[in-house]
């Protein structure tokens, strides 16, 4: 199959390149035998008329290999087929080299239609997540009432293997799922907000400028490290140093616990909510500082009564970012939180995130009919919900926050 | 000193002054704490892993006598590959272990001292080189051949010797036997080619970073093919020709959100359109790079968007001042003044694409798989997927090959973001 | 340096070759200069002069500049303020400022004055922070316009209002001294007259100093009046003196409008 593709990526290009210089030489002729001068009068330059031979062939062997493979010819014929269009295509193109041809225009039209189909894939993208998690989720809905869904206060998604079997038809409660989510994305946030936002303050307004050209990068690698070393990290050296910890001091913790991954995801949180404080406090003028300054405040002062007061609603903006991310974080969990969907509110137990259920049931082989499947497709949308309006409201505000100050 | 009658130096208001800085050091302090515990928590996550994963990069062999026999191998001297593969290369390397410690006669005892070895990897070694030179059989080869995991962790120093025996995984019988090995000289730690080279492998002692390493690269690619090219025509049409209206607002704002989705649901994307719709392989590169493409696709628009934004509008005018149409002098001129730092951006998305896991873990790219991929719609596994893979063993050597793929890992992020900061330093213009 | 004849009032400050250097660069060239209790002095001068920058010098408002430096000695009430002991907080406490820009911060009219107060402890009650917050408002010519909405924020204001309300602010610290660094140069000529008759009125309270960048305000409003030209106090002394019989040919060249 591989092969193929290569072929025929060869096949076009080549097929291109000989359009263009064609092309090309056509019109560079048809420039001297008009005459000295004649240059000005083309409306565009000779490798214009290249170019566009060039795409009119190749957009006319694509359709021909399109309808080959709707026809369902040989691929000898279709790439045949591709060679005649193209070279149609070809010379119809250079046949229309002239001075009023406007060569240009066609070309810059077909790039920007390019550029505008780049745009849409990206609304595509989004379009495609909509659509694979809400119609999924439908069929899951289908079999579990969405109130039982919302309200349940048991997951237990493993499902019959045998008709015959009793008690074993699954329970589809998300209510345990959505308590471990929040149990531990609050504990990240307790984390990484005031480490982060002191970061932010102490490197905004007391670091020198070297110690701030030496510190920064540091705390920018831990943005760097891939989420699934912060998730192995957690589980061999954080969940046991926790548990030693809690040995000691008379009680036990399992090692893998939503203060194990709360507090790992936290860490990795830290720089994120230390950059984007950064940009807020420094988008706060330096003239609310000297007014402050000047009226015989302290640096600490002026930062948590004028600068902070200034720029919270960007930093509500920035924790909600914070948030998103810590929800919709996945390896971490996986690793440290552990799999039993408790529902509780302590800490010191294992719990379960919606990303980690989703991961248990979609990973591996499975059925798509069955609702253990469909139900990580209505857990994905929940996440994508909730994601999204916390990202749209952290928008708007960082937006308006903005504005205030430009 | 003139009399002072201002409220402010009033007994009680330096007092107060006093207090309201040491509020001021406490805040300062405050400060330096949160970035000791973040330089902390780098400090601790790396030498946690540096600590226990460095030992992966040597290993330990056994060089062996090994008589290779005829008659347990090929009877009736046919001297075909394909049916010597088939032959008993367990006895033979065991049969040499006998020969080394003759007075081991007892059944459990000779279980026990074949352990030493990779009780896979030593015979699979002479089936290949029989296989490959079926000539070879008859005499006798010196070779080395790896140790059992097990071995190697003793000799690492990870299995603690004053354990009862029964509570570790090497008896004392084998703690001897490898000793005078090791006094011997025939057991050495040496360069541990086979975690670079290798494949994924159910023996700790076999299994190597090179499959997913080739995976990551081909999905990389993929990733790449889609992400920057896309990106980068998205981003000059929302900085240069989209007009001003509703419709491209949303479009702004939709990619921003795109950015900011959990990456997880880019593989349910995936499962869901590529695999269950399309009917693309399951497990592939191909996938995995178009999901991560995806994902890469909002990071890469608004880096380049960045760029873009920061040329000032003036080189643009000036060349439409000359006569120069609006494409020609985007292209020409605005493009090639936003290079470095598009470059530097789309490295940048790149990077994070290498380190991404829990999509790929969405399109079954957590295969288990001890062959090499050809290509991008072969199976695969990259290398983030693959230290959570070998991150569900809790045994030693399985932390150890663990910590020393993301040492690797790390360092490959490390390489590649410090490449891109060092293009934008050494390209970066200044208006 | 002009003679000054201290009989009429009090001296505040005592300049004794004051340097003002940004990173190495200097920009003042040694000043030394004396200034009264009580009044108003203006600095004047062509852009880049100096001024400014010396205005700084008298809250250590140059400190929060990183690479500014300051040298020389610089006195109030007879006690050097750049000396190492002395608390640079303390001090802006005493000397208040307003900027070039109105500043108000992002709070209710009521918290911008009230946010000194705070700070410095100034009040113990509720009642004490609601007076001085009246009081200031008052001083400043802007309690009738604002009484009814204090808790509005100070940033909705008009140009004037906030530069009233920034005066405001200063005065509820109470200040010996007012440092204004071209506070009428964002307002309207409407504006512009009611600050002068504030900053007039002021003037039987404070020791006021004013940076301006119009000769005729500093002509209207001033007793005293120092010309800086490239860094170097050229002229000093009574206001009419400089404008009617300037001494120096630079000062003479930059009133008549030939520089500047």
């Amino acid at each position: 199959m591989l092969n193929s593709v290569f072929l025929l990526v060869l096949v076009l290009a080549a097929l291109m390149a000989a359009s263009f210089v064609f092309a090309r030489r056509k019109a560079k002729a048809t420039v001297v035998a008009a005459g000295e001068g004649a240059g000005l009068i083309f409306h565009s330059q000779p490798g214009y008329y290249g170019w566009l031979a060039g795409i009119v062939s190749g957009l006319a062997a694509l359709m021909a290999l399109v309808a080959g493979a709707n026809l369902s010819l040989n691929p000898w014929m279709t790439l045949t087929l591709m060679m005649v269009v193209g070279l149609a295509g070809s010379y119809f193109a250079a046949s229309r080299v002239s001075a009023e041809f406007r060569a240009r225009t066609y070309v810059e039209f077909f790039i920007k239609t390019l550029l505008v189909t780049c745009s849409l894939i990206a609304v595509f993208t989004t379009v495609g997540i909509i659509l694979s998690l809400v119609f999924e989720s439908f069929r899951f809905f289908q079999e579990v009432s969405f109130l039982d869904f919302l309200t349940g206060l048991q997951w237990s998604p493993q499902t019959a293997m045998r008709s015959d079997q009793v008690g074993q038809s699954g329970a589809f409660g998300a209510i345990p799922v959505f308590t471990g989510t929040f149990l531990i994305m609050a504990i990240a946030i307790v984390v990484a907000a005031p480490i982060g936002l002191l970061i932010a303050i102490y490197l905004s307004e007391y670091a020198e400028k070297r110690t701030r050209k030496i510190v920064k990068p540091v705390i920018e690698i831990l943005a760097g490290v891939p989420t699934v070393v912060y998730g192995f990290f957690a589980l061999m050296t954080v969940g046991p140093a926790i548990r030693a910890l809690a040995e000691t001091m008379g009680f036990s913790v399992p090692t893998q616990s939503a203060i194990t991954a709360g507090l790992v995801m936290g860490i990795m949180i830290i720089p994120f909510v230390s950059s984007l404080s950064d940009d807020v406090i420094n988008a706060v003028p330096q003239s609310m500082r000297d007014g402050s300054y000047a009226l015989g405040a302290t640096k600490s002062e002026t930062m948590t009564k004028v600068v902070f007061a200034g720029a919270l609603p960007g930093i509500i903006g920035a924790l909600l970012l914070a948030v998103s991310r810590a929800i919709g974080e996945t390896m971490i969990v996986v690793l440290a939180a552990g799999r039993a969907a408790n529902l509780t509110g302590n800490p010191f137990e294992a719990v379960t995130t919606v990303t980690v259920q989703i991961v248990a049931l979609l990973t591996g082989d499975q059925e798509f009919d069955s609702a253990k499947t469909l139900a990580a497709f209505a857990l994905g949308l929940m996440l994508f919900i909730i994601t999204l309006v916390l990202n749209f409201i952290a928008l708007i505000i960082v937006r308006r926050y903005r504005a205030r100050y430009e | 000193m003139p009399e002072n009658n201002s409220i402010h130096a009033s007994e009680y208001a330096l007092k107060r002054l006093n207090k309201r800085h040491m509020r001021e050091r406490r805040f300062k302090m405050a400060g330096l704490g949160a970035i000791f515990v973040a330089v902390f928590a780098l400090i601790w996550l790396m030498s946690s892993i540096l600590g226990s994963g460095y030992k992966a990069f040597y290993t330990h062999s056994m060089t062996m006598d090994i008589e290779l026999t005829e008659s347990l191998l090929d009877p009736q001297k046919l001297r075909e590959p394909d049916k010597l593969r088939k032959g008993n290369f367990r006895l033979i390397i065991q049969n040499s272990l006998y020969a080394r410690f003759p007075d081991v006669t007892d059944r459990k005892a000779r279980r026990e001292l074949f352990d030493i070895v990779s009780s896979s990897g030593a015979p699979n070694l002479i089936r290949q080189m029989v296989y490959q030179n079926p000539d070879l059989v008859g005499q006798t080869l010196t070779i080395k051949v790896p140790t059992s995991d097990h071995v190697d962790q003793l000799l690492k120093g990870n299995i603690d010797r004053n354990v009862k025996e029964e509570r570790r995984k090497v008896s004392d019988r084998q703690i001897a036997w490898v000793d005078e090995l090791i006094a011997s000289g025939e057991i050495k730690a040496g360069f541990n080619t086979c975690f670079f080279f290798c494949a994924d492998s159910q023996d700790a002692e076999l299994a190597g970073i090179m499959g997913a390493f080739i995976g990551s690269l081909m999905t990389l690619f993929i990733t790449a093919l889609i992400a920057i090219p896309i990106g980068i025509g998205a981003a000059i049409w929302l900085d240069e020709f989209a007009p001003r209206n509703k419709l491209v607002d949303f479009i702004e704002i939709n990619i921003n959100n795109l950015a900011a989705v959990p990456s997880i649901i880019f593989g349910v994307l995936g499962l869901a359109i590529f695999i269950n719709f399309f009917g693309m392989p399951r497990s592939a590169p191909i996938v995995g790079g178009l999901v991560l493409g995806l994902r890469a696709l909002p990071t890469v628009i608004i880096a380049t968007r960045a760029t873009l934004m920061a040329v000032p509008q003036s080189i643009r005018d000036g060349a439409l001042s000359v006569g120069a149409s609006h494409i020609q002098a985007v292209f020409h001129h605005k493009l090639p003044q936003a290079g470095p730092g598009i470059l530097t951006g789309s490295i940048i998305a790149m990077a994070q694409a290498l380190g991404e896991t829990a999509p790929l873990l969405m399109v079954g790219m957590v295969a288990y798989l001890t062959e090499i991929p050809d290509g991008v719609t072969d199976p695969a596994t990259v290398l983030p997927v693959q230290i959570f893979i070998w991150a569900g063993n809790a045994e030693r050597a399985w932390i150890e090959k663990t910590s020393a793929a993301i040492i690797l890992l790390l360092l490959v992020l490390f390489l590649i973001n410090g490449f891109a900061i060092w293009l934008r330093n050494k390209l970066e213009k200044r208006w | 340096m002009s003679k000054i004849d201290s009989e009429i009032s009090k001296i505040k400050f005592t300049c004794k070759d004051v340097r003002v250097a940004y990173s190495g660069k200097e920009a003042l060239h040694g000043i030394n200069m004396a200034i009264d209790d009580r009044g108003v002095t203006a600095f004047i001068g062509p852009s880049g002069c100096g001024k400014s920058s010396f205005l700084r010098v008298f809250n250590r408002m140059n400190d929060t500049i990183a690479g500014c430096t300051v040298t020389g000695e610089v006195y109030m009430d007879g006690q050097d303020i750049y000396a190492p002991s002395l608390d640079p907080v303390l001090l802006r406490a005493r000397v208040g400022m307003v900027f070039q820009k109105p500043n108000p911060f992002p709070k209710s009219i009521y918290d911008n004055v009230a946010y000194g107060p705070r700070i410095h402890g100034l009040a113990s009650n509720k009642a004490e922070l609601d007076h001085i917050v009246e009081k200031s408002l008052q001083r400043a010519g802007l309690w009738e316009e604002v009484k009814d909405r204090l808790k509005d924020s100070g940033t909705g204001l008009s140009g004037g209002q906030q530069q009233r309300l920034v005066i405001a602010r200063a005065i509820a610290v109470s200040p010996e001294v007012i440092l204004m660094d071209e506070p009428a140069s964002a307002l309207d000529p409407i504006a512009t007259a009611r600050l002068e008759e504030l900053i007039e009125e002021l003037s039987q309270k404070y020791c006021i100093v004013i940076v301006t960048h119009s000769m005729a305000q500093a002509a209207r409003i001033s007793q005293r009046t120092a010309f800086f030209h490239m860094g170097d106090l050229v002229e000093y002394g009574l206001t009419t003196n400089i404008f009617t019989n300037p001494a120096d040919p630079r000062t003479q060249d930059y009133i008549t409008g030939r520089t500047g």
